[in-house]
């Protein structure tokens, strides 16, 4: 009986091979083809695309994109990780409501959400406007790469908050006093039992972080006013713009490529903190 | 206590940098003047300009039209997909849960690009169905996602139990099995249903022929220069979602299960 | 006990991934018989109750169910119900919607179904408790629900897996005489699965002792504790002293460095065999009055009685009796022919 009720799950996997393994596959095709895309017969195998990542121009928007999205995810854990300490360490009936008021942007759009900051940010926006009025010297962070991060780790911040704080809302209470007892300062008993325990928390976090984070497209156009382009942006051009299906698929390839080897370096330093964790403390 | 004036410090500012811009778009909501600096006087008329633009009340139509029709055929196919995956052999099992992972863990980009490709090759013109099938592809993930660890959780006997007292196997899937996994399926389901409302990504390069959905029409208009009636929006939004988390707090009234 | 064969199991076997866990089994199953399936853990008993109900497919045998072959009845057309080892009740619905589950697909007209629900409430001492909720129940509750879903579809034969297995002892015990008396009540055959030598020995009226796959002993209760077939049945069931020996002859049979009258005969001259004496038949007297004498080397009280261990020769017999006698002390051991159990050594029975 049981054996049978498994082909219930064939019609799906007929529907994976369509919808998500043919399609990576084309990608991964066209990133390894040159010629006109609407004639077939016309596709030759070539690495071109490949190569334009050594024109200097695409290698900086790459290393950009890399930039922007490392430091959004620094500063995301900077300011997450207290909020998250704070939440788990308030009263059991405040930390649901605290929790929910800092979910309820998150359930905006985001594209409202960057955009409202385009309201604050730009020249004659509201942030200039309240400086006019009070005297002080305008600011021109928008367009800009300030902007940018900052729309980055406004929208991303939660991601980084919430598997912090669901570690950390699971840490026994009776571990943190049997420290305490055991001659531990506040300092020590984070560093040594705290921190260690948060890691798994810590590395979701940035990879929830950093993914979205180095692919944007929308952030960088919104806030960064065209100028200042991402490897996102880039892929997004070439399929709508340019229409070099070959190149834009060696992009995505690549930015796969790099977000699967940085996602299993931070399951190394996961599994390494469960293994050799005590050594390293 | 010091510590104590510290922390209340820091969540403050940082609720204020949470919620600044929101209240910025709802101050200015009523805002006579079209100018998002200056203060014209008090106005409602946004709200109405804003159900009275074809572009906005078409997205919203067809946001909402593409979140109900793909959560639900996503819940549908997911969910009957779901028992099938948990009866399956190890290997398939692991095969196929790989697979289904990787429009999860993939840039929304990526994924959005590589439809585009299939799409195209397939000489399918982009709009509402592609649209809509990108939709339903982005959410059965999520969908089976939920759905497995409740299967897991029920009794292995549970359908034989069934079958054990006369029901046929469909007989047993809908009054048994269905029934037994039905939080999850809810879960799944409303998952579905909010992420597709929020998508952008993956319906930007999935979409055509004047088919557009919320954040698309964002999109261009901030790209354009914005309209006022996009503030009467959010505001409107925002106190949808308010109201929603609210109830769903007041009913769980556990704070985790608001996570998405 | 001329009763009607219900269920036949001919050869039947079944192997996974080329290991074979029930193998080649026969066994006749009478109606009203209360039966137990009886070994140790990984015996393949769940496997065996799991082909007859239809969940498994044997991959050779056959399986008749009043004479005609089942083998590929689908289990929601055999008219044989099975009380899970862990209940699997269905935790969506309250207590009655669980029991009547049967009936509503029968299509059962409601006033009678109401009916038969309530006696089998009545019947596991329910109730009242039609709207609980099953989560709320006790174990033994949900265990009493599990049998009356079953019950009330007026099987011919109830499979029950380990059914007391969850239960603390005390609930055991009383949930023992509780099924012992409902399968009186409704006359149906029960096939039971147990590991627990105790409770297959107070239940049954047969038992069927399984190792590896393969059936060792089918009796009565009382046949499989006085009469063990081989080492491992006596092994199994109870506590045993069992030494290797000599059978010289009919009815005399060597073991221990002497020779002993039995009451057992057919085997041929000077064989090999297996001696199996029980604790309790060993009485305790002064070295001289006896057969064997030996040392004490340990005792524990266990209650009603003493648990010895008595080193004699190179073998430590375990004698339990009320007479304490201190470690250290010289006694005599004593035992009649009518209590040696002379059994066939097979090497393939061997733990
Ligand atoms: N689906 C299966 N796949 C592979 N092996 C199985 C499967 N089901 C049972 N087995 C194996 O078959 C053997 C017999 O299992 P079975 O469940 O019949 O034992 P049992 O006598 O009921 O034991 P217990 O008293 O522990 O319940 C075991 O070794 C078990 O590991
Ligand atoms: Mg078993």
């Amino acid at each position: 009986m049981k054996n049978k009720s498994k082909y219930l799950a064939y019609p799906y996997v007929i529907w994976m091979a369509i919808f998500i393994v043919i399609p990576l596959v084309l990608v991964l095709y066209y990133s390894f083809t040159s010629g006109n895309i609407h004639d077939p017969g016309s596709l030759k195998f070539s690495v071109e695309s490949y190569g334009k990542f050594f024109d200097s121009l695409y290698l900086n928007i790459i290393i950009k994109s890399f930039w922007l999205a490392f430091l959004s995810t620094v500063l995301c854990l900077l300011f997450g990780y207290p909020v998250a300490f704070i939440i788990s360490r308030a009263k059991m009936k405040h930390r649901g409501l605290l929790l929910l008021f800092f979910l309820v942007p998150i359930w905006m759009n985001f594209l409202l959400r960057t955009y409202a900051w385009m309201a604050i940010l730009s020249p004659n926006g509201f942030l200039n406007r309240v400086l006019e009025m009070i005297g002080l010297p305008t600011l021109a962070i928008m367009p800009g790469q300030k902007a940018v991060v900052l729309g980055m780790v406004y929208n991303f911040l939660p991601f980084m908050v919430l598997p912090i704080y669901t570690v950390l809302a699971k840490i026994d209470k009776n571990v943190l006093e049997a420290a305490m007892d055991l001659g531990a300062n506040g300092l020590i008993t984070f560093v040594r039992v705290i921190l260690p325990q948060t890691i798994p928390g810590i590395v979701s976090g940035v990879t929830m972080v950093f993914m979205p984070a180095v692919s944007t497209f929308v952030i960088s156009r919104l806030l960064g006013g065209g100028k200042e382009l991402l490897i996102g942006n880039l892929i997004e051009q070439q399929f709508t713009v340019h229409r070099d299906w070959h190149f834009g698929s060696a992009l995505s390839i690549i930015l796969m490529v790099m977000i699967l080897i940085s996602m299993a370096v931070m399951s190394k330093v996961d599994a390494g903190n469960e293994q050799g964790g005590a050594a390293l403390w | 206590m010091v510590g104590k004036i510290i922390k209340r410090t820091y969540m403050g500012l940082i609720f204020l940098f949470l919620y600044m811009p929101i209240l910025v778009l709802i101050v200015f909501s009523f805002n006579e003047s079209k100018s998002r600096g200056h203060w014209g006087g008090f106005t409602l008329k946004w709200y109405g300009e804003l159900f009275r633009d074809p572009d906005i009340t078409k997205a919203l139509y067809y946001t909402f039209l593409v979140a109900f029709l793909s959560s639900l055929i996503a819940t549908v196919i997911g969910t009957i997909s779901a028992i099938g995956i948990h009866n399956m052999g190890l290997l398939g099992k692991k095969v196929i849960l790989n697979v289904n992972y990787l429009p999860v863990l993939n840039p929304d980009i990526v994924t959005g690009v590589a439809l585009m490709t299939l799409f195209i090759s397939m000489n399918m013109r982009l709009g509402f169905t592609t649209m809509l099938i990108s939709h339903v592809v982005f959410n059965i993930p999520y969908v089976i996602l939920s759905v497995l660890p409740k299967l897991r959780q029920m009794n292995r006997h549970m359908a034989e139990a069934a079958l054990d007292l006369g029901a046929t196997p469909f007989y047993a899937m809908r009054k048994v099995i269905i029934p037994e996994i039905m939080p999850g399926v809810i879960t799944g389901a409303l998952m579905a249903f909010t992420l597709s409302v929020d998508d952008f990504v993956i319906s930007f390069f999935n979409t055509g022929s004047g088919v557009t959905n919320l954040s698309i029409i964002i999109f261009s208009m901030a790209r354009r220069g914005i309209k006022p009636s996009i503030n009467a929006l959010s505001t409107l939004m925002l106190i949808t979602v308010v109201i929603l988390l609210l109830i769903i707090n007041k009913r769980s009234t556990k704070g985790d299960e608001l996570i998405p | 006990m001329l009763r009607r064969n219900i269920i036949e199991l001919r050869n039947l076997t079944k192997s996974y991934n080329d290991t074979v866990v029930v193998d080649a089994i026969n066994l006749l199953i009478r109606e009203n018989e209360f039966i137990t399936l009886l070994g140790p853990s990984g015996c393949g008993k769940t496997t065996t109750l799991r082909m007859i109900g239809g969940f498994e497919d044997p991959n050779d045998g056959d399986i008749f169910f009043e004479g005609t072959r089942i083998n590929n009845v689908p289990p929601y057309k055999r008219n044989i119900n099975t009380v899970f080892q862990k209940y699997a009740l269905f935790t969506h619905m309250n207590v009655y919607e669980n029991i009547a589950f049967g009936l509503r697909i029968k299509k059962v007209p409601n006033d009678e179904m109401k009916k038969r629900v309530q006696r089998m409430l009545k019947l596991v001492d329910l109730e009242g408790f039609e709207k609980r909720h099953v989560d709320s129940l006790s174990g033994g509750q949900q265990q009493r629900v599990a049998i009356a879903r079953a019950l009330v579809n007026e099987p011919k034969v109830l499979l029950l897996d380990e059914p007391l297995g969850a239960l603390d002892l005390k609930l055991r015990k009383e949930m023992q005489i509780e099924l012992m008396d409902m399968q009186k009540n409704v006359g149906i055959t029960f096939i039971y699965v147990t590991h627990d030598q105790e409770e297959a020995l107070t239940m049954s009226d047969t038992v069927v002792v399984m190792n590896n796959g393969v059936i060792q002993q089918v009796g009565s209760p009382v046949d499989i504790y006085n009469e063990p077939e081989n080492r491992f049945v006596a092994d199994f069931i109870g506590e045993s002293n069992i030494l290797e020996g000599i059978m010289h002859e009919d009815f005399l049979v060597s073991f221990s460095g002497r020779k002993f009258r039995c009451v057992d005969k057919g085997f041929s001259k000077d064989e090999p065999v297996d001696v199996v004496i029980r604790p309790e038949d060993i009485d305790v007297t002064s070295p001289e009055d006896a057969d064997l004498q030996g040392v004490v080397s340990s005792v524990v009280f266990k209650g009603v009685h003493y648990e010895m261990l008595v080193e004699s020769g190179d073998f430590e017999y375990m004698i339990q009796s009320t007479d304490m006698q201190p470690v250290g002390a010289g006694i005599g051991l004593k035992f009649g022919p009518e209590d040696i159990h002379v059994m066939k050594r097979g090497s393939d029975n061997e733990k």
